[in-house]
């Protein structure tokens, strides 16, 4: 398939499943036949050449599907009413409305947040299924199981496909972005599997919150979203070295960072800050940008990001914003302060890998190698990603070599 | 053929733990697996290799099908005998699961020795029999028994 009509089918996917959705009134049937419709163009258009309509084409050719899978399985009556529904003109509705009620439905409260990104990756994003066991390092059974549970879920809350009421709707988007930043962390530091970049779940998610920064361009923490997901992506050519392992943030080429990216990032958050209420995703875009300005890790603002973190910690209360903190204090007032600021955190983060690799670094920093080498030990006795947890050995393996005491238990 | 071979926590000839190599030695040490892994990925030999989280992560699970399951964590006893990874291959005979399982445990640790980790190598049991006279053998067994 050619990149031009990947592009359009993908852009067009969620616009014709929610035409179809809002005339069959049946979101599961819908999907599938969207699926299915998108799977006859990408064999089709490349060698007939894309349609005048394809809009047009994709929902005709959906709606057919529709009726021929209720041929199979339903009475001849309920078949016509389906048909005359298709027919019927309904109500007017713009293409964005409908992108983004796609978007409410696939990342409803009711579903997980497993569920929740692999159907707002097939749905809204037109990727098929093979696509996302793949991204996700499942079977694609599994895959579809997955999908096929949630859609069901979708069905038993009894969700109409409208828009939330008004009163509801930022909470439902709060809902969006956070699936939406869990499918650039999923792309981005994976919880699992062998490689640390999945490059295309990250660049999915950027074209997702790009999409939908489309749709509600006023949304000061769409923008800021989309601004964050483009400063931290911009250091991914500089973030992993030949062998696919971790390189830090002070250690990174920072000429390999993607500078156009961090320009746009940087555009889109000076547009947000003061429109509106600043919100997490801007408060941790603007951290990435004092990272992404400096252009030699010594030259880091350091005050300026230790700030930030205290309003981010405030605003979210989230003990993993403290890890980031401790570290930010250490920078600004010392090794012993970082670790004291970790202590506040300890009961609440016992068993996650991440305490114990910020103590070590901040032990480290203080001069404890040894303890540092016990905690990097222990961080990497408790991540699941490989990369993580060889970077973390690494580090215990360079420390102890630079032991005085290393007496060699060989 | 499938086979599975298992490599555990012993560290063979090795007693030194991982931490206290050399990072170059722990980098021609990953290096060597991934050569491995790339090459049984074009020979078309592999059909999964996992690498497992620690034991100190693992629980045990156990149910009589009626009540709740008893779930045990860590930390356990045995830590060696836990399994580290795992990989599958289809081969077309014993002797190159056996070759492969070789070259695993002759993955190089401190000083760019081999480490002679133990390898275990189980056959996977076929789910279909593997020729006509077989199967014939086995559509009478089952036919006797309905």
């Amino acid at each position: 398939m050619t990149p031009e009509v990947e592009d359009l089918l993908r852009e067009l996917a969620p616009q014709v499943l929610g035409a179809l959705t809002r005339r069959s009134r049946d979101f599961d049937a819908s999907e599938d036949a969207v699926q299915e419709a998108l799977l006859a163009a990408s064999s089709r258009w490349p060698g007939d050449g894309i349609p005048a309509k394809p809009f047009g084409w994709l929902l005709q050719t959906a709606a057919r599907r529709m009726i021929d899978q209720r041929r199979s399985e339903q009475s001849r009556r309920q078949r016509e009413t389906l048909a005359s529904l298709l027919e019927a003109s309904p109500p007017e509705i713009s293409d964005k409305d409908d992108t983004l009620i796609v978007l409410f439905m696939c990342c409803h409260p009711a579903l997980t947040p497993a569920s929740a990104i692999a159907l707002t990756l097939r749905a809204v994003g037109g990727l098929t299924t093979t696509e996302i066991a793949s991204a996700f390092l499942v079977s694609e059974a599994t895959m579809a199981q997955r999908i096929s549970r949630a859609k069901q879920r979708i069905k038993d809350s009894g969700m109409s496909f409208t828009m939330p009421a008004r009163e509801d709707q930022s909470a439902r988007l709060r809902t969006v972005l956070h699936v939406l930043y869990l499918i650039f962390n999923e792309g981005y530091a994976s919880t699992s599997g062998r490689e640390l970049h999945r490059v295309e779940l990250s660049d999915e998610a950027i074209r997702l919150t790009r999409m939908l920064h489309g749709v509600l361009p006023d949304d000061s923490e769409v923008a800021g979203l989309l601004a964050l997901m483009l400063l931290v992506d911009a250091r991914r050519p500089a973030r992993t070295g030949a062998r696919g392992e971790v390189i830090p943030l002070a250690q990174q080429d920072r000429t390999r960072w993607n500078r156009a990216c961090m320009a746009e990032g940087v555009a889109l958050l000076n547009g947000a800050i003061g429109r509106g209420r600043v919100g997490e995703y801007q408060l941790q875009a603007a951290i990435a940008a004092v990272h992404d300005q400096a252009t030699h890790s010594a030259d880091t603002d350091w005050p300026q990001i230790l700030g930030l973190y205290e309003l981010l910690e405030q605003m979210t209360g989230n003990p993993v914003v403290t890890l980031n903190k401790a570290i930010a204090t250490a920078m600004v007032h010392g090794p012993t302060e970082g670790l004291a600021v970790l202590e506040t955190v300890d009961a609440q983060l016992a068993d996650h890998h991440r305490l114990e690799a910020v103590r070590a670094h901040l032990l480290e920093m203080a001069g404890d190698r040894k303890a540092a080498v016990a905690h990097y030990l222990a961080a990497a006795s408790r991540t699941t990603n490989l990369p993580t947890q060889r970077y973390l050995t690494m580090q215990a393996a360079r420390l102890s070599h630079s032991l005085p005491d290393q007496s060699g238990t060989t | 053929m499938r086979y599975l071979l298992i490599v555990n926590f012993e560290g063979g000839a090795i007693d030194t733990p991982m931490e206290e190599w050399k990072p170059e030695e722990i980098t021609a040490h990953l290096d060597y697996y991934k050569a491995l892994h790339a090459e049984l990925v074009r020979s078309g030999e592999l059909v999964d290799s996992q690498v497992l989280a620690g034991p100190n992560l693992a629980k045990i699970v156990s149910s009589d099908g009626r009540h709740a399951p008893v779930v045990t964590d860590g930390p356990f006893q045995e830590f060696k005998e836990w399994v580290a990874g795992y990989q599958i291959v289809d081969v077309e005979s014993e002797a190159r699961a056996i070759e492969i399982a070789a070259r695993i445990s002759a993955v190089p640790g401190p000083g760019g020795e081999a480490t002679q980790q133990p390898i275990q190598l189980r056959q996977v049991m076929d789910q279909a029999p593997s020729d006509v006279a077989e199967m014939e053998q086995f559509l009478h067994q089952v036919g006797d028994k309905r």
